[in-house]
Parts: C-alpha cells; sequence; structure tokens
C-alpha cells in the first residue's frame, strides 16, 4: 500500500458573530481521530470556533496541534478556557483536557446540537470507524453499536480504493453516480478481497466510475445492515468524514428509504462539537445551575 | 442504552449487547464467564450516570467472535452461561 | 498408473503426480487473473517434470476455489475433503487438520477412518490467512520468506490490537516509527494471525494429533506462535502446501481404480 493516503481538506473556522470576552463560560472538546482530529470551543454553549486537521504521529501532539490552530487570531488563550473535554480513537491521550468521555456519548451529542432535537439515529463514519447511535432529543445515548475492527465501512475501506483508482477523496462521490446503470455491488465485504475483485474488473475494462460505484454501493449496503441492527427511527443525520461522500450517502438513503438531515457545519466536528457541550455542562452543574 | 459490543467482518456480526437500563451492577456474568470477556464499571456511554454497569474489556471487543469461540462450539451450543448467571436479563448475544 | 490432483488456489495453482501412491513430480505456478490457463499451465508443467504426456494420466482430479475452472479434470472435491485425505494418509493418528492458505483458514476434524466429522472455514476476512503476514512483511519492508526465522529472534512481543488487515498496516507502521525492534513486531504479527487460527480450533474442538498444511506452514516464526497458543506440538508434512493436491490426487487414483 502507498504511504501518502487520500484525506479531506484540514480547515478553521472563527464565528463572525460571537465574542469570547462577553463570554461567561468558555469550554472546547478535542477529538483526536484516528486519520483527523477536530478542537471544537463554545461560548456559553454557543459555537464560537472550530478546526479540523491531519492527526499526527502521536495524540497529545494533535491534540495540542488542533486546539492551537482553532484558537488561532483569536486572541483567547488556552489558560482562559473553563472546561476541556477530550474524546476520540481507542483510549486517546489530551492531557490538558479535564476529563475524556468516549466518542458515543460525544457524537450523539454533537449531532443533537447540529441538526436539532429532532435527530433519533446517527450514522458517524471516521476514518477507521463507524458507529450507528440512536439517541432521544437531548442527545442522550439509548443504543449504539460501533464496528471498528474491520476496515469494511470505513473511511479507510474507501481510502483504498481511492488510492486503487486514483480519485482525489472530494471525486469519489459525483464520479461514482457517471455511470448509465448501478452495477452489482462488489460480492466481497472484506476490503482485501474486494480490492482484487476491483482489480479483476478493472481488467474485464470497466470504467473506474463503475467499479466506484460498486464499492460504494457494497458499502452503503453493509452500512444500511448496521442500521437496521439497532433500528433506523427518524430524523436520521450523518456525520463525519463519509457525510461529504455523496456516492455513499445517497446509496445509504435509497437503501434505508429515508433522507439524512442537511449539514450546516463540517461533519467532522461532531464529536469534539459533542465534547465541548459536556465540558459546558459540567461547567454549570458545578456552578450549581443545573 | 443498548450497548452492542462486538462488530462485523466479512464472516458475519458479532455482538454481545448488554441492555444498560436492566443491568444492576451485580457482577454475577463476570464470575460466570470462563474468558473473562466481560467486567463491571462506569457507564463509559453515559457521563452522569453513576451506577456501575457491565462491559466487555477493551481487550475483547474486537476478537468477541473468538473470545467466545469456547461456550460456542461449531457444533452442538450450550447455553451460555453469562445469561445464565444475569438475573435481570441485561445480556444477549447476536450469534 | 500415474494420476494428477490440482489444487487450484487464489494465489497459486499446485499440481502432483502420482505413481502408484509415490509423489513423482510436483509445481506450484501463479494463478494471476486468469485461472484456467494457470491449471493448464500447471499441468503443463507437472507432466513435463514427471517425463509424461496426458494420455499417460489414468485420471485427473481438481479442488481449490477454482476447481470448476479446470476444465480438464474429470471429478472436484472440496478442500476439506482433500485436506482430510493427504494428512489421513501420511499421519494416521492426525484427528485434527489445520490449512493456512493465502486467503483462507480452515480447521477440520476427522475420526481414525480420515472421514471428516467437522470443520471451520475462514474466508471472509483476510486476517485470519496468509494475506495478513505477507500485507505486514511489505510494510516492514522485508521478504516473506525472511519472516519466519526473524520472528524467532524476538524475545518480547509488542501487542498488535488491530484485528484487520488494514488496519494493522497502519499500526505496525506506527510501530515501526516507535522504532520498536523489527523482530518484536514480526513476532506480533504472528502471534497476532496464530491467536485467530487457534481460537478457530478451539472451536471445533483440539483433539491429537494435530497436524498443519498450506503455505503459511513453511513460516517458522507462525508455526512457533501457533504451538505456543495451542500448547499443542504440530505435525508438518515436508511440502506442506502441496496437501490439498495430494488429497485431489489421492481422489484420482481411488477413481482411476474404480472406486
Amino acid at each position: 500500500m502507498e504511504k501518502e493516503y487520500w484525506r479531506w481538506p484540514e480547515s478553521r473556522w472563527t464565528s463572525p458573530d460571537v465574542d469570547w470576552k462577553d463570554g461567561d463560560i468558555i469550554s472546547a472538546g478535542v477529538d483526536v481521530g484516528s486519520v483527523s482530529s477536530q478542537a471544537v470551543v463554545l461560548v456559553d454553549g454557543n459555537l464560537y470556533a472550530y478546526s479540523n486537521f491531519r492527526t499526527g504521529s502521536g495524540s497529545p501532539e494533535s491534540a495540542q496541534k488542533v486546539m492551537d490552530k482553532a484558537l488561532e487570531e483569536t486572541g483567547l488563550t488556552l489558560n482562559k478556557i473553563d472546561y476541556i473535554v477530550g474524546t476520540g480513537y481507542g483510549r486517546v491521550n489530551v492531557p490538558f483536557a479535564q476529563r475524556t468521555i468516549t466518542e458515543i456519548a460525544c457524537h450523539a451529542r454533537g449531532a443533537n446540537f447540529m441538526y436539532g432535537p429532532t435527530v433519533r439515529t446517527i450514522l458517524d463514519m471516521g476514518g477507521q470507524d463507524c458507529k450507528a447511535i440512536r439517541c432521544d432529543a437531548e442527545g442522550k445515548v439509548t443504543n449504539f453499536l460501533m464496528n471498528d475492527k474491520c476496515a469494511a465501512g470505513t473511511g479507510r475501506g474507501m481510502e483504498v480504493f481511492a488510492d486503487l483508482l486514483s480519485v482525489p477523496i472530494e471525486d469519489l462521490g459525483r464520479l461514482s453516480f457517471e455511470v448509465d446503470k448501478e452495477p452489482e455491488p462488489v460480492s466481497s465485504t472484506c476490503v482485501i478481497f474486494a480490492k482484487s475483485e476491483a482489480v479483476g474488473l478493472l481488467r474485464k475494462g470497466w470504467p473506474k466510475e463503475k467499479v466506484l460505484a460498486a464499492y460504494s454501493s457494497a458499502m452503503a449496503h453493509r452500512v444500511a445492515k448496521l442500521l437496521e441492527r439497532i433500528k433506523v427511527e427518524k430524523d436520521f443525520a450523518i456525520t463525519g468524514g463519509i457525510a461529504k461522500n455523496e456516492g455513499v450517502v445517497k446509496r445509504i438513503e435509497a437503501e434505508l428509504k429515508i433522507k439524512a438531515l442537511e449539514p450546516k457545519h463540517d461533519t467532522q466536528i461532531a464529536g469534539a462539537l459533542g465534547g465541548a457541550l459536556f465540558a459546558n455542562a459540567l461547567v454549570e452543574k458545578e456552578k450549581g445551575r443545573r | 442504552m443498548l450497548a452492542h459490543y462486538g462488530y462485523k467482518d466479512g464472516s458475519g456480526e458479532y455482538f454481545i449487547v448488554i441492555d444498560t437500563d436492566k443491568c444492576d451492577g451485580c457482577e454475577e456474568c463476570v464470575a460466570a464467564c470462563p474468558c473473562g470477556v466481560l467486567e463491571v464499571g462506569e457507564d463509559e456511554n453515559d457521563p452522569f450516570r453513576e451506577e456501575p454497569v457491565a462491559r466487555v474489556t477493551e481487550e475483547h471487543r474486537k476478537k468477541v467472535k473468538y473470545s467466545c469461540g469456547p461456550c460456542k462450539p461449531a457444533s452442538g451450543r450450550i447455553p451460555l452461561p453469562c445469561m445464565e448467571a444475569c438475573g435481570p436479563g441485561a445480556i444477549s448475544h447476536s450469534w | 498408473m500415474n494420476v494428477a490432483g490440482l489444487d487450484c488456489g487464489v494465489k497459486n495453482v499446485k499440481a502432483m503426480i502420482l505413481e502408484d501412491d509415490k509423489i513423482k513430480a510436483k509445481i506450484s505456478v501463479l494463478s494471476g487473473f486468469d485461472q484456467k490457463a494457470a491449471a493448464q499451465e500447471a499441468l503443463d508443467k507437472v507432466l513435463e517434470q514427471a517425463g509424461l504426456k496426458k494420455d499417460d494420466l489414468a485420471y485427473i482430479t481438481a479442488t481449490g476455489t477454482g476447481k470448476e475452472e479446470v476444465t480438464f479434470a474429470e471429478s472436484t472435491i472440496t478442500e476439506v475433503g482433500a485436506d482430510a485425505k493427504a494428512v489421513s494418509f501420511l499421519y494416521p493418528s492426525v484427528r485434527t487438520v489445520i490449512d493456512v492458505g493465502a486467503e483462507e483458514g480452515r480447521v477440520i476434524k476427522v475420526n481414525e477412518a480420515g472421514k471428516v466429522i467437522d470443520f471451520a472455514i475462514n474466508d471472509k476476512c483476510a486476517a485470519g490467512a496468509g494475506t495478513f503476514t505477507e500485507t505486514m512483511a511489505r510494510a516492514l519492508e522485508i521478504k516473506l520468506e525472511e519472516m519466519g526465522a526473524l520472528s524467532l529472534k524476538s524475545q518480547k512481543s509488542v501487542p498488535i490490537n488491530a484485528q484487520c488487515v488494514v488496519f494493522a498496516e497502519s499500526e505496525v507502521v506506527s510501530l515501526i516509527h516507535a522504532k520498536h525492534a523489527k523482530e518484536d513486531i514480526v513476532r506480533a504479527v504472528h502471534d497476532a494471525i496464530a491467536d485467530r487460527i487457534a481460537s478457530m480450533t478451539r472451536s471445533i474442538g483440539i483433539e491429537k494429533d494435530v497436524a498443519l498444511v498450506g503455505g503459511l506452514a513453511r513460516n517458522i516464526g507462525f508455526v512457533d506462535s501457533l504451538k505456543r497458543d495451542l500448547k499443542q506440538e504440530l505435525l508438518i508434512p515436508e511440502n506442506p502446501e502441496y496437501s490439498c493436491a495430494l488429497g485431489a490426487a489421492f481422489v484420482a487414483a481411488e477413481k482411476a481404480k474404480g472406486g
């Protein structure tokens, strides 16, 4: 496998409407993922700033980098933040966080904020995992299932194909629809075996759009099955990098016969956002407002 | 909350489901399991819950198919010790 | 009487010619993308090695994932059947047969007559097959043949948490960056796959004697890890990757005699 993987572009954002100096409680969440990391800063529970950057070689360095990037040009410094929650892949290490909370809990809270209290079912697909979460109107988890054992149905599974077909990640979705007829999905679930299958198809003369469609279809089907296990209840929302791949999103919607809510912010920040919301709630609790 | 621990891979779907609303943290399942798959600790996914709850240990989450092998021979299933031990019936297996 | 057995694997096609139950010739060719052509090539080469022509063969049996592609075969047998036949002949005391190939792992239980009484197959997840070690060898930039000896040099094991080939590859790369010794990483790779194979064996039930066949049996590091995990001695034939071809050839011999 090549060492260079295709990844979503990095970014940072500051709200034009919010000023941290007017705020009472400043909270932050840092989500260190296997492929990318995010930091979110809230002022009194309102979205103030966020950043999304590639995870480096270590968790503490990535956490620091992504936090620094979020604070860039805001004048806000780490010591002025009242509470920071860390979350992410495995036993994540965010040295400057006061507490770590699981990604499941954080994604549910983050999605509840991003998509509103009507959200009941969340699909999150990150670099190396896939989560199906059911939550209530407050963003509390009622049912969840996480798959981080098998690459099929994760961002890395899609990256393997992006590499194989030399298609940049931003084009994967659009390209998968440039087919006359939707082909049969790739039969192997395993990414390794699916890749061999794809090589065979390319040799048979299949254009790469068709191979991409076949794989996107297989991935959507797999993910839909995972969601069916926890039962899909509307409203349905998608977070994580995969939400930006319309090739997979539209096929999942078609299979589940439900449309996903439109995101208003970068879908990759859901975990960090949830963390920041928990941080905010924990400060409020300490201050006795709950 | 229904916590599904496990995974789906090319060969199938393998999940141990713990209903945290039913689980009372009694630890009978931990003792009953011959392979140390279960433990009782804080509810990781509900930061505001104080009562402890049963979980699949991190070591086993990604290989439950293999971890539960001894209780699930290829032929001739036995009643699962963890499920028998659980009074409130909080544990179930998807395979 | 000469007979031939062909094992059409995903990675290699193995062909074997028996003369009165003795191995006369054997050959392995890469399957490539055209299994039919590879099977023909294997047959031609093994005949050449034996100094025979196709008409000299009394019977040909095929096995392996590509067995249907072997149009010149007169019968087929499943890989499970072939393994059981071959190993029971070589080691009549064997009751458990483990076969790990490039893309499939199998465990078979046989009785004293060499009949299959139970089996388990993993052909859906690459982490339980040779592809796992092969991919890690690439990541470590060492030759597959060198993996075994290197892993035996290790004094300690480093945990590999990932259970998937794709994720394990990244994990191995980070272990290399973290400056872990290559021999420790290689040993961890072998321990990881041995753990999965051992679990599959336990689900069938370990009954002595236990035999190991298939390409991965040539990897002494893997063999060592598996022995430790199963706490069993393993019987390994001289040409482990040919066991299915041998089994198919035995079937061919039986058929030729009118069985």
